[in-house]
């Protein structure tokens, strides 16, 4: 299976255009998420200003991370856990092996984590000769597929039923069925087997509290309970900007996390990790370790328009609401995080010159703003990155184009000229699709006549 | 009241009765309006582009010719072009002379149907055309100047117009300007859920507040042969029921 590149999104695009599963599966699921979103924020009344309280709690985070940081490094290792800062992919991916190959691990269970999605730890691991084995049950149907996820938290979405019922029957010798609860029962029979076997968990975390240490990740399968407790040796990678400062923060998070992403009150799962374990609750793993991952956050941090992208949650409510994404789903986005949020962060993270085409795939409209729970302003973002694109790397025609343009603009005189040019020329060349020819007479022209 | 009418560019060349139309119902509803023949764009195809500094060119241009005029308020048949003025202070951020200069511009410049409702208090405007019509949200006058219920109540006020409210009328047509241009085949299957939607509202006409998503719409409704045809909320509201 070749993963598509951000380099190609174009071509893509296309292609995912012309797969009908998967716009049926897309147009399926982002209008479910969408529905019940709409659904589960209009049951409070004060969403508003929830989103408010939030972003003003993530917007006090990033104007000091590197404080709130350092008081959640203090409390957690205060409870036992030992905390790493990785500069970038290699460098945590390199953190996670040694932390496991220290112990002999020959067998990991992890739970769903974007983090390690976008260092691509699976593979450094699998390289380093342990088998991994995801357990969610969406990430573990793409994993059995060889894909990366297409969606933030629905990461298997752009399949059909019965695309995962010849999956399974291929993958795990399940007899032929497209019957949910016997795709289920077979995956969970497997995941149960490793979960049994497993030396390590690796997790992802949704928040990490400054004033106690404690790791927070909510989920609906309870595998993350699993991953975080069976294993002798907890990891959990999370991005440097998962901080926030009190425990109290969390009320407004669990209300409008689950709220977005999947329309849910609250996740069946929510996992409160503080520290090892210690008397009197003597359960647990042994060790936690916790890695903090940078991977060109800083320097998202460090421009005052850019910041706000840090204040994301990952709770995919934007790809649901994007008109673009709704089309063509995850991959051709050729990024772990696609659609609107993924356009603004992918380019700050793998290099502006890698996904330039991304902040030009969307029409501005606006919608994943009006949903976004922490307030970003994507399309102001989308805006801020493409005027860094087309000024250091725009096409020379491109950029002669609108030097043209400008002048044409700022002369009454050359663009009543080019109305008239245009006039001619849209005699002998065909004009763009569902655009409207030139009038033979402008406005301009008529109000003489008024 | 008097009013300096901001046609746009795309209307000025390409679509005169939006521009024609608008000028009637201001003054029907006792607005004098006034044209400077100097006008042309807003500058927002080069802004969305990422051609900042052609952008502030052009913004300059249109802050320096309005702000000579006396009227009371810049009016425009355009959510999209309004929008744009209102970001002209994201544009001089940081430019003391230009950054106050662009806010007071902005302040005095609205969109149409906003400008009818909100400003002058007007609801009906005195149009009559019979049949059932439909609104298409465009996205601009939508979320950046929150114009919902303005042309909605406008249209209700049109007598015989019967209105029915469009399936997911704030979903985006596709258009999205360097978008469409950039990728044309994702806008097409945009546009493509918004033709459905309209063809299943079993409608005579789609009326909109931007010309764009309308030559958007109205391109693909007419390739394809539909009745259904566009028009423009200005237009509508200049309709009498003389025919």
């Amino acid at each position: 299976m070749n993963h598509p590149s951000s380099e190609t999104f174009k071509e893509n695009a296309k292609a995912a255009l012309a797969d009908v599963q998967l716009r049926g599966a897309l147009k399926n699921a982002t209008s479910l998420f969408g529905e019940r979103r709409k659904e589960a924020a209009a049951s409070l009344p004060n969403w508003e200003e929830l989103r408010t309280q939030a972003r003003a709690i993530k917007d006090e985070v990033l104007s000091d991370l590197e404080r709130h940081l350092k008081e959640f490094v203090r409390n957690a290792e205060s409870r036992g856990a030992v905390v790493h800062r990785a500069r970038d992919a290699a460098e945590a991916n390199s953190i996670i092996c040694g932390l496991a190959q220290e112990r002999n691990a020959r067998v990991i269970v992890k739970s769903k984590s974007m983090t390690t999605e976008e260092t691509h730890l699976n593979d450094a691991l699998e390289a380093a000769g342990m088998q991994v084995v995801e357990t969610d049950l969406g990430e573990y149907i793409i994993q059995l597929a060889h894909e990366p996820p297409s969606h933030i938290i629905a990461p298997a979405i752009h399949k059909t039923r019965q695309q995962i019922g010849e999956l399974f029957t291929a993958e795990l010798g399940m007899p032929p069925t497209d019957d949910v609860d016997q795709m289920t029962s077979t995956a969970r029979a497997t995941l149960r087997d490793r979960f049994a076997a497993a030396d390590v968990g690796i997790s992802g975390v949704n928040f990490a509290i400054a004033e106690t240490g404690t790791i927070v990740i909510v989920e609906n399968e309870g595998n993350i309970r699993l991953t975080t407790s069976l294993p002798r040796l907890h990891i959990a990678m999370m991005g440097i900007e998962k901080v926030i400062p009190r425990f109290a923060d969390l009320d407004v998070f669990l209300k409008l996390l689950p709220r977005s992403g999947t329309g849910q009150r609250l996740t069946t799962y929510q996992s409160f990790i503080t520290g090892v374990k210690s008397a009197p609750d003597d359960e647990g793993p042994d060790e936690l370790h916790i890695v903090l991952l940078d991977n060109g956050r800083s320097r998202m941090l460090a421009h005052p328009v850019t910041r706000q992208s840090l204040a994301c949650i990952r709770c995919g409510a934007c790809l649901n609401a994007c008109p673009v994404y709704q089309q063509i789903g995850g991959h051709a986005y050729g990024s772990v995080y696609p659609g609107p949020i993924g356009a603004v962060i992918t380019p700050q993270l793998m290099g502006i010159q890698k996904a330039a085409q991304l902040p030009f795939a969307s029409s501005l409209c606006g919608a994943c703003r009006d949903v976004c729970p922490v307030k970003i302003d994507i399309p102001q973002l989308l805006l801020h990155l493409r005027g860094e694109i087309s000024q250091r790397k725009g096409s020379a025609t491109e950029r002669l184009i609108f030097k043209v343009w400008a002048r044409v603009m700022t002369s009454p005189s050359l663009y009543k000229l080019s109305a008239i040019a245009g006039r001619i020329l849209q005699r002998v060349v065909p004009i763009p699709r569902n655009m409207r020819k030139l009038e033979s007479k402008s406005f301009n022209d008529l109000w003489t006549n008024d | 009241m008097k009013v300096a009418l901001f046609v746009t560019c795309l209307v000025d060349q390409m679509w005169t009765s939006i521009g024609v139309s608008s000028v009637a119902v201001l003054r029907r509803v006792g607005c004098e309006v006034e044209f400077d023949k100097r006008q042309t764009c807003c500058a927002q195809p080069a802004f969305n582009t990422g051609y900042r500094d052609e952008a502030r060119q052009v913004a300059r241009r249109f802050i320096s010719i309005f702000e000579e005029s006396k009227a009371d308020a810049i009016v425009s048949p355009s959510g999209s072009c309004t929008a744009m003025v209102h970001h002209y202070p994201q544009l001089f951020a940081g430019d003391p002379e230009w950054l106050p200069r662009a806010r007071a511009v902005a302040a005095r410049t609205h969109e149409l149907s906003s400008f009818l409702v909100r400003v002058l208090k007007k609801e009906n405007v005195g149009a009559s055309w019979s049949g059932k019509l439909t609104w298409h949200d465009a996205c601009h006058g939508l979320r950046d100047l929150n114009i919902k219920s303005e042309p909605r109540t406008l249209i209700r006020n049109v007598r015989g117009a019967e209105f029915v409210e469009l399936e997911h009328a704030d979903a985006c047509c596709g258009f999205g300007g360097t978008f469409s241009v950039k990728y044309p085949e994702i806008s097409m299957a945009i546009l493509d859920q918004k033709i459905d939607a309209i063809e299943r509202a079993g409608v005579q006409a789609v009326v909109s507040g931007d010309a764009s998503c309308l030559m958007q719409i109205g391109g693909r409704l007419s390739r394809q042969g539909s009745k259904v045809r566009v028009m423009h909320l200005a237009e509508l509201l200049n309709e009498s029921s003389q025919q």
